[in-house]
């Protein structure tokens, strides 16, 4: 193990001080903090929500809240959780951090636009903040036409306008991305050199900057039709509904993969450092993002199986669902059999991956579930959806988020967290996850529908253990919230390389300069070989 | 003449990379344009083939003359865009200012057209939102065309405007001798964007002044 | 009727029980999956416990037999899936021709359901047992979805336009019924239920009402002067609807389209969209002055109007279509 460098050194932590050091910096790695700090923020909001929603649905009747403001809490959960948290989470933090340190560049291709793309998504954050605060909007996240344009009754324009400037955040981070990687790769950092991390950035970022802008073109047609009164989606103006459902769901399915491809990507990392083994089936794994990012552009109609769109476009959107399936099946058994005949260690981020494994093979599988075109016909607007994608996003990539949290942490900030404490939150992430959401997918297989504020009595058990997981979970993610806070300034001071990892980011100081590496690195390796370490390693 | 070097951002290893990172992120950032308008034209082709009687009555109310009038402007733009990144590139910078002069000027002029198109439109009731009556047949459809013409035309005006202010900087800038032959990008990836503005309206223009003028209604 | 802990809702339809066939194959598929991807980490991750801390493993090499497997295994598993959830699929499209009609209305937020023979019922639906039943479906303002768990049956109601369903119950008793697309404030409220009679018990319920939906449609249209220009008793200004439902008919444009529900509706409510060919665009529109059960009145009396003798389609067929071909303009 490299033994720890002396913590005086410049680090990007320290170059600068200051208010304004921060707000007018182009530091791929301070920019990443600043997204940190809002993300959290939002997640912390959003879960407040969700915690107001569980209580309420402990008893069948709709007896904590009104009616309109349930409307309003699942909302703005979903909004907040989605566009403020989820979509951003991954790429905006890590990616930010990491993109460049892992392929030996100095900084992102267009660090002012970075910072750009942060005020942006702040901007935008904050009307949709502005939008919650003097009353909110409760047309479900997802905006159903007539009903947003026509009948809510609630800051449906605003809260679209503020989603519509966040997605130019999503928009740049991704553009940014893409040039760098392409563009700015360390000499010999060839494509099949790079981390499973950077191709996953990197599918992710081709379908960000392909799939937001018709969000983008969506909502503002939503907004010029509610404000102006115009049809486009509207029947009674001459307009489609369904026609808006398609729109939507263009983006909004992509968007599930910008949300997971980073997660995955992580855990390829993990996987690999904490096995101390090569990923296995490097190259099917990295054509898996890249298969995963196309393909997920041709499943949106799999939401609109009952909406009234023809039984064959059905048919051909089911197909390709269970296409899709496939390199996401690929990418879990190369991570299992990269366990195989491993040296593996429990650290709690590799902790983080066991659960991501395990988690998403259920939320995946329970995908396919929801592919099945009879099958679906029952179970979609139920709580087996509401089931499927939060295994997906919180089990999924959650998990996978907090895990890679845990593993750069000394990177980002040079110091440990506490392994104790890590390692139970993990556990009581766990299980409080599953105890929240398993009962879900009875519940909604039984016919409890989504959306639903008040509901029949005999659904009633499932929301009881629903609930009981959730104030278990909300605990697993409270520890971490106080511990990475309290580490950040009484953390043992991090060695340049605590896991004995091979990427790039390893092979400068923890915390790194602001130029990132004192000379720039030249790449003779595969991805993932752990013999370098032998010739670096003091003993 | 400006010290190229002095143009190498540090997280660059050289001018060349730099120059290919800027002109691939303005490729990339105009792919996400595409797929901006992209969606507008996707809702114009799906209530086009639906309600095409309707379409086609709606389109004889614009005036094709100004439409053809616009349309000639901003190919000329584009010319004289051209020539401002070709003047870049030879480094000639009164060339420069003034091809980019031209240039915003025959953009001035598009809006002008455009908005007095529009004021024309709202004069005759056919501003969805303010003050529309049809009374011929379909008048829920041909309302709907209007809806989308002004959407569309308003989200491509917004794009000219910011081209607009993007050729002011630039000429600005080049005027002060920020460009040489040596560095000239900036030139290069605006042209790049107002190209693009261009055949927006190249396709927008045919789409909604050119369809179906034959068609009459029972 | 339910028990507390209930795993597997009741099936009360014919396609419910076809389905849970279905959803057995799923669960034993994803079990197997998910206990084998399970058990291989957890013994995985005991069997390689790190043991010492500078032990480096020697370097598993990847196996192209391996990667074909476990991919196309699944696939072909998944085929399974989608080959028989799309049958299923069909069954759930297509209503038997023998399927009894039903129109629902849908509105914020209550469910209005219909029967031909004029018995109206709020948030309730009777059937009888073992008939199949086609739902014809309408929203008066924003999407719904109507929903019965028991039947496995789902599909949204739209406004502007009529979108179906159907079932075919198997089991007598009494099912929930949903609203299943996020509506509104009351969105929760707008649920109800399906009673399954017994056939007898049925027709005693039934008989309660007195005039059928085609018999009110009747009244409507002399009293919305309809029949003014709709004649029947010789050629007037306006096409003539006898035998007219679920015809092609031929438009100004050329274009041919079939005279179902949407089409009658849209019709009233906005004639100028299609012209039948031949014919000025001459008819007031009725948007405001019906509401969608009034349509639907409307719509079943002009159904009735295709059971008398035939008159010629409003589409000549073949080479005679164009010497038959009304020449526009005419005053018929």
């Amino acid at each position: 193990m490299i033994t720890a460098t002396v913590q005086t050194r410049d680090n990007y932590l320290t170059h600068e001080y200051g208010v304004k050091s921060w707000l007018l910096t182009q530091d791929h790695k301070r920019i990443a903090l600043l997204y940190l700090a809002a993300i959290s923020f939002f997640f912390f909001l959003g879960g407040v929500f969700a915690t107001v929603i569980r209580v309420e649905l402990l008893t069948p009747p709709g007896d904590l809240v009104s009616s309109q403001t349930y409307n309003k809490l699942f909302t703005l959960h979903g909004v907040i959780m989605i566009f403020l948290f989820m979509i951003p989470s991954i790429p905006a933090t890590l990616g930010n951090f990491l993109v460049p340190m892992m392929i030996g560049a100095k900084d992102l291709a267009f660090p002012k636009i970075n910072l750009l793309s942060w005020y942006i998504f702040m901007a935008g954050g904050a009307l949709v903040m502005y939008a919650m605060l003097i009353g909110g909007v409760d047309t479900g996240w997802t905006f159903y036409t007539p009903f947003s344009t026509s009948y809510a009754n609630s800051y449906v324009i605003l809260t679209a306008v503020g989603i519509f400037i966040t997605g130019f955040s999503s928009i740049l981070t991704g553009l940014n991305f893409i040039v760098t990687i392409h563009r700015m790769r360390a000499p010999g950092l060839t494509w099949f050199r790079l981390p499973l991390f950077i191709w996953s950035m990197y599918a992710t970022s081709i379908i960000q900057v392909l799939g937001t802008p018709v969000i983008a073109v969506t909502l503002l047609l939503v907004a010029v039709e509610r404000g102006f009164h115009i049809g486009i989606f509207d029947p009674s103006l001459g307009g489609d509904p369904v026609l808006f459902q398609h729109l939507f769901w263009f983006y909004s399915h992509p968007a599930v993969y910008i949300m997971v491809l980073p997660g995955m990507g992580i855990v390829s990392e993990i996987v690999s450092v904490y096995s101390r083994k090569k990923v296995f089936g490097y190259r099917f794994v990295a054509f898996s993002s890249v298969a995963i990012a196309v393909l997920g552009f041709l499943v949106w109609g799999h939401h609109m199986f009952v909406s009234s769109q023809s039984v064959y476009a059905s048919l051909v959107f089911s197909f390709l669902s269970f296409m899709v399936a496939v390199p996401s099946a690929i990418k879990v058994f190369n991570w299992t059999a990269t366990l195989y005949k491993g040296s593996i260690s429990y650290d709690t981020p590799m902790l983080y991956a066991f659960g991501f494994i395990g988690l998403f093979t259920i939320g995946g599988l329970t995908g396919t579930f929801l592919a099945t075109l009879g099958f679906d016909v029952h179970v979609t607007d139920t709580y087996f959806v509401v089931a499927h994608f939060h295994y997906i996003m919180v089990g999924g990539t959650m998990m996978a988020y907090l895990g890679g949290l845990h593993y750069w942490w000394p990177k980002i900030t040079g110091r440990m967290y506490p392994e104790a404490w890590a390692k139970l939150s993990a556990l009581v992430v766990f299980l409080g996850f599953n105890l929240t959401f398993f009962p879900q997918f009875i519940m909604g297989y039984l016919g409890m529908p989504r959306r639903y504020h008040a509901y029949p009595p005999e659904f009633q058990i499932y929301h009881v253990l629903s609930t009981a997981g959730a104030s278990v979970l909300a605990v697993g993610y409270l520890i971490p919230a106080i511990y990475f806070v309290w580490a950040m300034r009484y953390g043992k001071p991090a060695p340049d390389n605590p896991w004995g990892a091979t990427g790039l980011e390893w092979q400068t100081t923890s915390p790194p300069p602001p130029e990132n590496f004192e000379i720039t690195p030249v790449v003779t390796h595969e991805a993932y070989d752990y013999s370098i370490l032998e010739e670096m390693t003091v003993g | 003449m400006a010290n190229h070097s002095l143009a190498l951002r540090h997280q660059f290893d050289d001018v060349v990379q730099q120059k290919d990172a800027s002109t691939f992120g303005m490729w990339l950032f105009l792919t996400t344009e595409v797929l901006f308008f992209g969606g507008m034209f996707c809702c114009y082709t799906v209530y086009r083939s639906l309600y095409p009687a309707a379409f086609g009555v709606a389109s004889n109310h614009l005036s094709l003359l100004w439409g053809g009038v616009s349309t000639a402007v901003l190919i000329c733009s584009s010319f004289s865009m051209a020539c401002a990144v070709n003047s870049g590139a030879t480094g000639k910078k009164n060339a420069i200012v003034g091809y980019l002069a031209i240039t915003i000027l025959f953009a001035a002029a598009f809006l002008a057209i455009e908005m007095s198109e529009w004021h024309g439109l709202y004069q005759e009731g056919l501003m969805p939102g303010f003050n529309f009556t049809f009374h011929e047949g379909d008048a829920r459809h041909v309302q709907l065309f209007y809806s989308l013409y002004f959407s569309m035309t308003g989200l491509h005006a917004s794009h000219v405007t910011i081209g607009i202010g993007i050729l002011l900087t630039m000429l600005v800038r080049a005027a002060r001798g920020a460009f040489s032959a040596e560095y000239y990008t900036p030139i290069e990836i605006s042209g790049l964007y107002w190209h693009f503005v261009d055949l927006v309206w190249i396709y927008l223009f045919p789409l909604y002044y050119l369809i179906a003028r034959h068609v009459h209604q029972g | 009727m339910n028990p507390n802990f209930q795993l597997v809702p009741e099936a009360a339809s014919s396609t419910a029980s076809h389905l849970d066939h279905l959803t057995a194959y799923l669960l034993i598929v994803a079990t197997i999956f998910t206990v084998l991807i399970f058990a291989c980490i957890f013994y995985f991750a005991i069997k390689y416990r790190r043991r010492a801390d500078h032990e480096r493993p020697v370097e598993v090499e990847g196996a192209m037999t391996l990667e074909i497997l476990w991919t196309v295994v699944p696939f072909l598993l998944m085929m399974v899936m989608f080959g028989w959830g799309a049958s299923i699929f069909f069954e759930m499209s297509r209503p038997p021709d023998d399927a009894m009609n039903i129109y629902v209305v849908g509105k914020q937020w209550m469910w209005k359901t219909q029967h031909l023979e004029g018995r109206r019922e709020i948030n309730e639906l009777h059937v009888p047992l073992g008939r199949p039943v086609k739902l014809t479906m309408t929203s008066e303002d924003v999407i719904h979805s109507f929903y019965m768990p028991a039947f496995r049956v789902k599909f949204d109601v739209l406004p502007g336009r009529y979108t179906t369903a159907w079932f075919n119950p198997t089991k007598p008793g009494k099912y929930h019924l949903f609203c299943a697309e996020y509506c509104g404030t009351l969105h929760s409220g707008m649920i109800g239920w399906i009673y399954v009679m017994e056939p007898a018990e049925y027709e005693r319920w039934l008989a309660g009402e007195t005039e059928s939906l085609a018999a009110s449609g009747q009244q409507l249209f002399q009293f919305l002067a309809c029949a003014n220009c709709h004649r029947t008793d010789k050629p007037g200004r306006c096409p003539n609807l006898e035998g007219l439902f679920g015809k092609p008919v031929q438009l100004t444009t050329g274009e041919i389209v079939k005279a179902d529900e949407d089409y009658i509706r849209e019709s009233i409510l906005n004639p100028g969209a299609k012209i039948v060919a031949g014919y000025q665009n001459i008819m007031p529109s009725f948007q405001g002055l019906v509401t969608e059960e009034e349509l639907l009145k409307l719509i079943e009396y002009i159904k009735s109007l295709s059971k008398l003798p035939q008159q010629p389609a409003l589409v000549p067929s073949g080479q005679k279509a164009a010497a038959q071909r009304p020449a526009p303009n005419v005053n018929r």
